[in-house]
C-alpha cells in the first residue's frame, strides 16, 4: 500500500473477492437440509431461544387435550384462551424492555392497573380519544419515573419497582376507591377483548398478513449477498400460511353453544391487536439504532458507553416504553371484564407478566430476548389455568382426589414453569464460553 | 550516532526494509509531554512519534508511564504541557472524540465488546449505517467482511456469530477490526496478546503486521520481548516517566538489550545517561 494516509483499503475490488473466499463458511445454507443443520447447530450452541416455550405449549396442549378433548379442544375455548392470554402477553412485552436492559419491573401489572383506572374514570366524563391519551400519558409518566430512579438516581430496579408496587397500588386504590369498581361503557374499549372481526375481515387480515410476510422475506432475499434458497422461503411462508388458515377456519365457524341466540364467529380482535404490537416492537428492536443500542446496553453497558452510546438515555427510554406498553396492557385488562377495580393488574397478573417473558426465553441477565418470547410465554402461562380448570377434579392413583381447577394447583404449576424456564436460561448461559 | 552527555535520548531516522514509509513525516507527534497526578510526575518531557506503516513497540515496566502516555494521546488525560502534531500540523486533542476524529483508535486490554451481539453489530456499535431511518444490515455486513478480509482474518466462521461464541484471539481480532474500520491512521494496542495462547498470539501478531502493511501507524504495548522483536519496526522504551530510547529494531537488537532498557533505563550506548534522578 503506497498511500500511507488513507488507512485500510476496504473498498478495493481485491477485498471483495477475498471476502468471498475467506468467509466461505459464512453462508452454508443452500437447501432445506442445510437450514435444518444450521438451526440444530444454533440450539446445540446454547441458543435455545423460545424452543423450551414451544415444547411446553406442545406438551400442555397434548396433555390437556387428552384429558378433556371436547372442552379443551373446542373453538370457543381457543378464542377464550387467546383472550385470557392477551393482557399477560402485552404486559410481558412491557417487562421485556426492562429485562433486555438486565433490569426488572415488578410493578408493570400495577402500571397497567393505574392506567386502566385512569382510562375508566376519564371515560365517565370525557370522550374516547382524550381519555385514552390521558391514560397513555399517565403510563408514560410512571415509566419515566421508574427510569429516572434507576438510570439517574442509581437505585437497583428491583428496589425501585418493589416500592412502585406499593406506590402504584396506592394510586390505584385512590382512583377507584376501596372495594369499588369503575364500569366501562365505551364500546371501542369493550370490544378490544371480547369482540370478533367479521368473517370477511378475518380472512382479509390473514391474507394480508401472510402476503406481507412473504414479501418481507423476498425483499430480504433480494438485498442479501448470498440469498436464502427458495425452498427455505417456501417452507417458512407455507408453514405460517397453513397455521393461519387452520386457526382462521376454526375461528370463523360458529362457536356459540347450540341454544345461543346469536352465532359467534370471526377472529377475536385481540389477535390483530397483539400482532400489530409485536410487529411494531420487532421493527423497533431489530431495525433501528435505538433497538441495537438497547441490546448493547443490556449486554455490556461499559462497552456501550465506550462506543459512544448514551447509556442513561437508553435506560430512561426503555423504562418509559415499558410504562407505555404496560398501560396498553391495562386497556386489555379493563376490556376483558369491562370494569376496573383495585385488583386490576394485581395478584397473579403482576407476576405472570414477568414470568411470561422469561418462560418465552428472554434472559433475566439482559441483552437477549425478543417480543415473540412474551407471546409464547404468555401462551404457556394462560394454558396452565385454562387447561387445569377444564380438567376439573380427578382421582389420581397415590394422590387421591385432586382438584386441578383450584387456585392452589394453578399457582404451583405456574411457579414450577417459571423456575424451570429460569433454570434453562441460567444453564444455557453457562454453556456459552 | 553517539549519545553525548546531557542528551537523554537517542532518536534515529526510521529505516524500513519494505520501503513503505519513505514519508518521514510522522503520522502523530507528541512533543514535550508532561503530566503530573498530584505530586507524582508521571510523564517527563516525553517526545513520541508514530510513523505510518510502522509498528512501534512501547515497552517499559509497570508504572513507567506507558498507559498514561497512551491515555494522553487518546484524549482521556490532558497533558500539563506539550503539543501534538498530526502529519506535521499542530493539533489539539481535548478529548476522546477529538482523538477519534483525527484517526486515533485505542484497543484496550478489556476489549469492551457486547457478547450478546454478533461481529457485525459489534464492529458498527455506536456508528451504525442507517438507510431511510432503519439499520442497513447488508451494507454493514458487506463492509465487515471486507475489513476482516483486508486484515487477512481467516479464523472467523461467520460475521454473524455472536461474540460470546468466539475465542480470545477472535475477540481480539474483532476489537482490532473495530479500530481500523473507520479509516483510522493510528491504532494503539494495549497488550493484545497478554491473555492468548501460542497459535492465537501468532494470529494477532500477523494482524498487527498486516495493519502496518496497510499503511497505519501501529503502537503495540507489550511485556513480551519475543513478540516485540518479531513484529515491531521500532521500540520506544519508557523508564520512570521518561522516554529513554526510540530505536529501530535490527537483527542485532536483542531481548537482553530491551530488558536492560526497561529495568535500568539504559543499555550500552542506548538510553538515558542519567538513569535515575
Amino acid at each position: 500500500m503506497t498511500d500511507s494516509t488513507s488507512g485500510l483499503d476496504i473498498d478495493g475490488g481485491g477485498a471483495e473477492s477475498m471476502a468471498a473466499t475467506d468467509f466461505a463458511l459464512d453462508a452454508p445454507v443452500t437447501d432445506l437440509a442445510g437450514a435444518a443443520r444450521a438451526a440444530i447447530g444454533r440450539i446445540r450452541g446454547g441458543e435455545l431461544g423460545s424452543l423450551p416455550a414451544l415444547l411446553a405449549i406442545a406438551v400442555l396442549a397434548t396433555v390437556f387435550g387428552a384429558a378433556n378433548p371436547e372442552s379443551f379442544l373446542s373453538a370457543i375455548n381457543l378464542a377464550n384462551f387467546l383472550e385470557q392470554a392477551s393482557s399477560v402477553i402485552v404486559i410481558a412485552m412491557a417487562v421485556s424492555f426492562a429485562l433486555l436492559l438486565g433490569e426488572i419491573d415488578l410493578a408493570a401489572g400495577f402500571t397497567a392497573g393505574v392506567s386502566a383506572a385512569v382510562l375508566a374514570t376519564r371515560l365517565q366524563e370525557w370522550p374516547l380519544i382524550p381519555s385514552v391519551a390521558m391514560a397513555a400519558l399517565v403510563a408514560i409518566a410512571l415509566g419515566l419515573f421508574t427510569g429516572f430512579m434507576v438510570a439517574r438516581v442509581g437505585i437497583p430496579s428491583f428496589v425501585v419497582t418493589l416500592a412502585n408496587v406499593l406506590l402504584f397500588q396506592g394510586i390505584l386504590l385512590l382512583l377507584v376507591r376501596e372495594g369499588g369498581s369503575v364500569r366501562i361503557e365505551e364500546p371501542v374499549v369493550k370490544d378490544l377483548v371480547g369482540a370478533n372481526l367479521t368473517v370477511a375481515l378475518s380472512w382479509a387480515f390473514v391474507a394480508i398478513g401472510v402476503l406481507a410476510y412473504a414479501l418481507l422475506l423476498m425483499r430480504q432475499r433480494r438485498a442479501a449477498d448470498r440469498p436464502t434458497p427458495w425452498s427455505v422461503l417456501i417452507v417458512k411462508v407455507g408453514a405460517l400460511g397453513l397455521g393461519a388458515v387452520l386457526v382462521t377456519a376454526i375461528l370463523t365457524a360458529n362457536r356459540a353453544f347450540p341454544n345461543a341466540p346469536e352465532p359467534i364467529r370471526g377472529l377475536p380482535i385481540v389477535i390483530p391487536a397483539v400482532l400489530v404490537l409485536v410487529v411494531l416492537l420487532n421493527v423497533l428492536l431489530n431495525r433501528t439504532r435505538f433497538g441495537r443500542h438497547l441490546y448493547a446496553v443490556g449486554g455490556n453497558p461499559e462497552a456501550a458507553r465506550r462506543a459512544g452510546i448514551d447509556v442513561t438515555r437508553i435506560r430512561l427510554a426503555a423504562f418509559t416504553l415499558c410504562g407505555l406498553l404496560a398501560g396498553i396492557g391495562g386497556a386489555f385488562l379493563a376490556s376483558r371484564v369491562n370494569s376496573v377495580d383495585p385488583n386490576t393488574g394485581a395478584n397473579d397478573t403482576l407476576l405472570l407478566a414477568v414470568g411470561a417473558a422469561v418462560i418465552g426465553g428472554t434472559s433475566l441477565f439482559g441483552g437477549r430476548g425478543r417480543m415473540m418470547n412474551a407471546v409464547l410465554g404468555g401462551f404457556v402461562l394462560a394454558l396452565i389455568p385454562n387447561g387445569l380448570t377444564l380438567v376439573g377434579t380427578r382421582d389420581i392413583p397415590l394422590l387421591g382426589t385432586v382438584e386441578f381447577g383450584s387456585s392452589g394447583v394453578k399457582f404451583i404449576c405456574a411457579g414450577a414453569a417459571l423456575l424451570l424456564a429460569s433454570s434453562v436460561d441460567a444453564l444455557s448461559r453457562r454453556r456459552t464460553p | 550516532m553517539e549519545p553525548g552527555p546531557g542528551r537523554p535520548l537517542v532518536t534515529l531516522t526510521p529505516i524500513h526494509e519494505d520501503g513503505n514509509a519513505m514519508d518521514n513525516t510522522p503520522m502523530l507527534e507528541a512533543v514535550g509531554i508532561n503530566k503530573t497526578f498530584g505530586s507524582v510526575h508521571v510523564l517527563h518531557d516525553v517526545d513520541f512519534r508514530i510513523h505510518p506503516g510502522t509498528v512501534t513497540a512501547l515497552v517499559g515496566d509497570n508504572g513507567a508511564g506507558k498507559s498514561t502516555l497512551v491515555k494522553v494521546i487518546a484524549g482521556i488525560h490532558q497533558p500539563d504541557s506539550g503539543t501534538f502534531r498530526v502529519k506535521g500540523e499542530p493539533t489539539e486533542i481535548n478529548g476522546p472524540r477529538d482523538a477519534s476524529r483525527i484517526g486515533i483508535e485505542v484497543v484496550y486490554q478489556d476489549l469492551a465488546l457486547c457478547e450478546n451481539l454478533d461481529i457485525v453489530q459489534n464492529l458498527f456499535l455506536g456508528r451504525e449505517v442507517i438507510r431511510r431511518g432503519f439499520l442497513d444490515e447488508h451494507a454493514m455486513e458487506r463492509r465487515a467482511r471486507e475489513t476482516l478480509a483486508s486484515l487477512g482474518v481467516r479464523t472467523v466462521k461467520s460475521v454473524r456469530q455472536p461474540v460470546a461464541a468466539l475465542s480470545g484471539g477472535q475477540r481480539q481480532t474483532v476489537a482490532i477490526a473495530r479500530a481500523v474500520l473507520w479509516n483510522s491512521d493510528v491504532v494503539i494496542l494495549d497488550e493484545p496478546t497478554a491473555a492468548l495462547g501460542v497459535a492465537q498470539t501468532e494470529q494477532v501478531l500477523a494482524l498487527v503486521r498486516r495493519m502496518a502493511e496497510n499503511g497505519l501507524g501501529v503502537v503495540l504495548i507489550s511485556h513480551n520481548m519475543v513478540d516485540v522483536l518479531q513484529v515491531a519496526d521500532r521500540v520506544a522504551a519508557m523508564y520512570l516517566g521518561r522516554l529513554v530510547a526510540d530505536i529501530p529494531v535490527s537483527s542485532s537488537t536483542t531481548t537482553e538489550q530491551l530488558v536492560e532498557l526497561i529495568t535500568s533505563g539504559r543499555s550500552g550506548d542506548l538510553g538515558a545517561t542519567e538513569p535515575s534522578q
